[in-house]
């Protein structure tokens, strides 16, 4: 990503918990989602992004640290995520047990923003441990430390969840959904996307034009053997290919039609697009 | 099909084609056939066997007139060109009967007319797939594609011909394929099809000349629509026009009008007489212009739309009005302002031609995708939404019938002709010609008569022993919540383990690192399907063997709590294979079921992809975090005299293996077939299977694979 780069060969250590992004992360707004984040925190209302992949939840979340200046902590959640694994857990050094901080905690202490993405991928027992923050009283219960964590106004819950491809099994649970504010994003509009693309590829706007028609054609396809439209990242993946001289139509293949579907007859039509537009 | 084999000898051809024909009953002379296929080779002769056999299961005429007419094709058609004219003499006669399937069979010298272009074309079953998906990207109204007898389109759907080879070389056949299918979509895209045919070409002194100065003209204007939408094809229609070996007449002089971003159809019909009784170019890709059947399948839709859209939109009003309650009482004046004012659509045009939006009361609505393709097609017919059809329809308005458009598609017509309600179609995959052969089989569930009801108890009383001893293993793997100790990795420190390792390390010895316990949750959610073979070379003792093993399979699946389903599958031929069910998904174990286990009963034979793919879209519709297939079979798929004995059957449900597994399920074969590892391995993969000499074993076999699979 362009506003973190790092041009030495060695990564930056932040600490994740005190580190507040410095420059402004690109963001577009979309429709009002920045006013209403805004409210929702103030008003200290954990807040849920809903959305397909791809199409700017995560900038938007840094965004909304930078202009906060709020230290984020992003937790990828899987199916093995345990409680444990949010809240903390003693660990055994040089004979003693420690205690440490799981993220969440972290999170409540320093006053910062927490972001669970793809919420519905944890399991439902572990989603519980967020009940309590996600209410008026927000706070966190440690039993392991016997303590009650009281979050500071600073902090804040923001969950994401993608509700087209989930499985019935995957459904957000209602206690758990009802507790929160949702935002609702899908991919810009053409005119706004367009601005998107050219800023993080520096295409021109012919070929971009040729980008975001491709990106139509998908779309039109959802539900017709594809089960997502090719999203804003795929397209920006694509323009940065063809930005460093890829040839157009491999540089769509490889960054669309296969990051797409493995289906060989629909990559085969997804191809026939490319051929036809580039 | 190994050359080296003999041919078969006069004798064996003449007793095998009796049989296949069935003469005694049909009357059918088959020593003309003999003669043909004698002097063959054995490849050959296996070839037009098999196509004979196949075509059999469609009509046994259709068949024995294919070996007559396909030995003047041989020489020089390929053979996928006459596996293309035998499918579609097949398809002939699934939608229009006997009469003109034996047309396209005998006129097998239509196809032999162009030999050499045949070679290299290419099928509309070749294109179908990839084009309809091509076309469906694009935007506009949704269109579909069938195979016709020239290039053309309705404005619905767009026609192809079965074999398209103008061209050399098969590469640009495609492309023309690709070409010509853009071309259609832009003409009802740009509409080209906006015209009163039946009254703009009438004043003409010759209105056919007009009307085809009308096309040539069009088709300048879509090409440079064309030229702007979809560069890259652009550049492939005149590479292809280029190669074109018809001889070309002069292009008009150009009309800068028509090049214009917002040329209209009426900028063509304006133009017309300044090119009257020049002659006309005619491009490679140009499609015939079909007035009629443009202006009938418009009338119907236009009719149509308009009410489709009015009751959609009154669904809208309705579906608002239960989301928003009002939350305010309203005042007496308001409310009979609401009651007396209706719910009011408008379409407001948003900014940057970025299409249209609908408002519903001042407020943007976003409306379903059914409805937005519908504003789509009706903008594409009238260049715009008429106000009157932002009008929701009142209750009960319309009759349901008027915009319920009948689907007439090949489903009904087959289900009308061969079957009851309730069939289902599925693919074949046809592993000679590399693609699927489209509803090829036929598939009923049917319910299965109950057998002996004492059967279960006379099993469960000779195998007590075993099903204790079978219950026990399948206890084992019960999953439940426990506590794992001394783990390196877990939730929270393992005390006991902890003072342990601290005393070592007191005493100098090294400090284990498995000091943590970890909660191990149950989250084994299976689901298994049993798909039991019920051909008939399982008459005997393995019937009996394979309801026994059920049996116990039931006594101890219960235990487990898992989800689990029986069905049985036989059959005869594509167009009747059977699925029986036993147990169905949330079917108790009780009497009945028992009744059903003890009524499986050999049939017929066994087309084993179809029945995957059935019981595939059963598995996967329930909830389970494990999902494996289970088949018990006596041997290899094979149908009655059909192509399905051979490689093909066996390629067939290979694929129909492959595409479970990519939607996540297990598939697994018990076989009791000796030469299984001839052909299971390569069907299955080679951990999938496994031969079991004794029956009892079964139920021990499936415990492994469950073990396998969650441990
Ligand atoms: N509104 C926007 N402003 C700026 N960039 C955007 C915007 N929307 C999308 N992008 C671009 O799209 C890319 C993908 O967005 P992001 O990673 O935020 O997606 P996401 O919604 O978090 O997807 P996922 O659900 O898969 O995590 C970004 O890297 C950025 O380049
Ligand atoms: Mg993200």
């Amino acid at each position: 990503m362009e506003n973190a780069a790092n041009s030495t060969h060695t990564a930056l250590i932040h600490d994740p918990s005190t580190y507040v992004i410095e420059k402004e992360p690109y963001y577009v707004p979309v429709g009002n989602e920045i006013t209403l984040f805004e409210a929702a925190y103030a008003n200290h209302l954990p807040l849920l992004l809903k959305g397909p992949t791809g199409c700017g939840k995560t900038r938007f979340m840094e965004y909304m640290a930078w202009r906060l200046q709020r230290p984020m902590i992003t937790v990828s959640c899987h199916d093995d995520l345990t409680t444990s694994d949010l809240v903390g857990r003693y660990l055994v050094k040089q004979g003693e047990t420690v205690w440490v901080d799981g993220p969440l905690t972290r999170a409540v202490r320093a006053g910062g923003i927490c972001y669970l993405d793809e919420i519905v991928e944890a399991r439902k027992d572990t989603m519980v441990v967020i009940h309590p923050l996600a209410d008026d009283r927000r706070i966190m219960p440690i039993d392991k430390l016997g303590q009650l964590l009281e979050a500071p106004d600073s902090f804040c819950l923001a969950i994401s969840y993608n509700p087209g491809y989930q499985s019935v099994l995957k459904e957000l649970k209602q206690s758990t959904r009802q507790r929160f504010v949702a935002i609702e994003f899908d991919y810009p509009k053409p005119s706004l996307e367009r601005e998107i693309i050219i800023h993080e590829t520096g295409l021109d706007a012919a070929v971009t034009d040729k980008l975001l028609k491709l990106a139509e054609m998908t779309r039109n396809l959802k539900g017709n053997g594809l089960e997502e439209g090719a999203s804003t990242r795929l397209l920006v993946h694509a323009g940065k290919l063809i930005s460093k001289g890829i040839e157009p139509r491999v540089a769509c293949q490889g960054a669309i039609a296969l990051a797409l579907t493995d289906d060989g007859d629909m990559i085969a039509a997804i191809n026939e697009l490319i051929g036809a537009l580039f | 099909m190994k050359a080296s084999l003999q041919p078969y000898s006069h004798e064996t051809l003449l007793e095998r084609l009796e049989e296949l024909y069935e003469v005694e009953f049909t009357w059918l002379k088959v020593e003309p056939l003999v003669a043909v296929l004698v002097n063959l080779d054995r490849d050959t002769q296996d070839f037009i066997l098999g196509w004979a056999m196949r075509l059999l299961t469609t009509n046994v005429y259709i068949s024995h007139e294919f070996i007559i007419r396909v030995v003047e094709a041989l020489d020089r058609l390929e053979r996928r060109v006459i596996e293309a004219w035998a499918v579609h003499a097949a398809d002939i006669f699934d939608q229009q009967g006997l009469r003109p399937a034996l047309m396209v069979i005998q006129q097998v010298d239509s196809f032999l007319e162009n030999a050499h272009a045949h070679a290299e074309g290419i099928t509309f079953a070749e294109v179908e797939s990839i084009l309809s998906t091509f076309v469906c990207g694009l935007s506009g109204r949704r269109l579909k594609l069938a195979q016709g007898d020239s290039v053309y389109t309705d404005s619905e759907t767009l026609y192809l011909p079965n074999i398209t080879a103008q061209l050399i070389k098969s590469k640009d056949n495609f492309l023309l394929c690709k070409a010509q299918v853009a071309f259609m979509w832009a003409q009802t895209r740009f509409g080209s099809f906006r015209v009163d045919f039946a009254r703009a070409f009438a004043a003409y002194p010759d209105p056919a000349q007009a009307l085809a100065a009308f096309h040539a003209l069009d088709t300048l204007r879509l090409e440079a629509y064309m030229e702007r939408e979809l560069p890259g094809l652009w550049r492939d229609m005149q590479r292809l026009e280029a190669l074109d070996e018809a001889e070309k007449r002069e292009d008009f002089c150009a009309f800068p009008r028509l090049q214009s971003p917002d040329a209209t159809v009426n900028d063509v019909l304006e133009l017309i007489p300044q090119v009257l009784g020049l002659p006309l170019p005619q491009r490679i890709y140009q499609p015939r212009l079909d007035p009629q059947a443009v202006t009938a399948c418009m009338l119907a839709r236009m009719e149509r739309e308009k009410i489709l859209l009015r009751v959609k939109l009154a669904e809208l009003v309705k579906e608002h009005q239960e989301e928003t309650p009002p939350d305010l009482p309203l005042s007496g004046e308001e409310e009979e302002k609401k009651a007396v004012e209706p719910p009011e659509f408008e379409l407001w045009e948003m900014q940057e031609g970025q299409g249209m939006e609908l408002v519903l009361d001042d407020k943007p609505i976003a409306p379903p995708e059914d409805v937005k393709q519908l504003l789509t097609s009706i903008m594409l017919d009238w260049g715009d939404v008429p106000p009157e059809f932002l009008v929701p329809a009142g209750e009960g308005e319309y009759d349901p019938s008027l915009y319920q458009k009948e689907e007439k598609d090949i489903e009904d017509v087959w289900k009308g002709i061969y079957h009851e309600e309730g069939a289902f179609l599925y693919r074949e995959w046809d592993f000679a010609r590399q693609h699927y052969r489209k509803n090829w089989c036929v598939v009923r569930e049917l319910e299965l008569s109950p057998g002996d009801p004492v059967f279960v108890d006379k099993v469960l009383d000779k195998y007590q022993g075993m099903i204790k001893h079978l219950r026990r293993t399948f206890e084992a793997m019960r999953d439940e919540n426990r506590l794992l100790k001394r783990q390196s990795q877990g939730d929270d420190v393992d005390i006991d383990a902890l003072v342990e390792a601290l005393a070592d390390s007191r005493d100098g010895r090294e400090m284990s690192d498995k000091l943590f316990q970890h909660m191990h949750r149950a989250d084994r959610s299976m689901a298994v399907m049993f798909m039991v073979d019920m051909s008939g070379s399982t008459k005997g003792w393995i019937n009996e063997a394979e309801r026994e093993a059920l049996v116990m399979l039931c006594e101890v699946l219960e235990k487990l709590g898992d989800q689990y389903a029986i069905y049985g599958f036989s059959g005869i031929g594509r167009k009747r294979c059977e699925i029986y069910r036993i147990k169905r998904f949330d079917d108790p174990y009780n009497a009945a079921t028992k009744a059903r286990i003890a009524g499986i009963i050999p049939k017929d034979y066994t087309r084993l992809g179809v029945a995957i793919r059935h019981l595939t879209e059963k598995l996967n519709a329930v909830e389970a975090k494990t999902r494996l297939l289970i088949t018990l079979s006596d041997g290899k798929p094979e149908d009655y005299f059909d192509i399905y004995n051979t490689q093909y059957g066996i390629e067939d449900t290979r694929q129909a293996l492959f595409e479970a597994r990519r939607t996540g399920i297990h598939p697994f074969c018990i076989t009791i077939d000796q030469r299984g590892k001839d052909y299971l391995p390569h069907m299955y993969g080679h951990a999938n299977w496994v031969e079991i000499d004794d029956v009892k074993k079964l139920p021990l076999k499936v415990a492994d694979i469950y073990r396998r699979l969650t441990t």
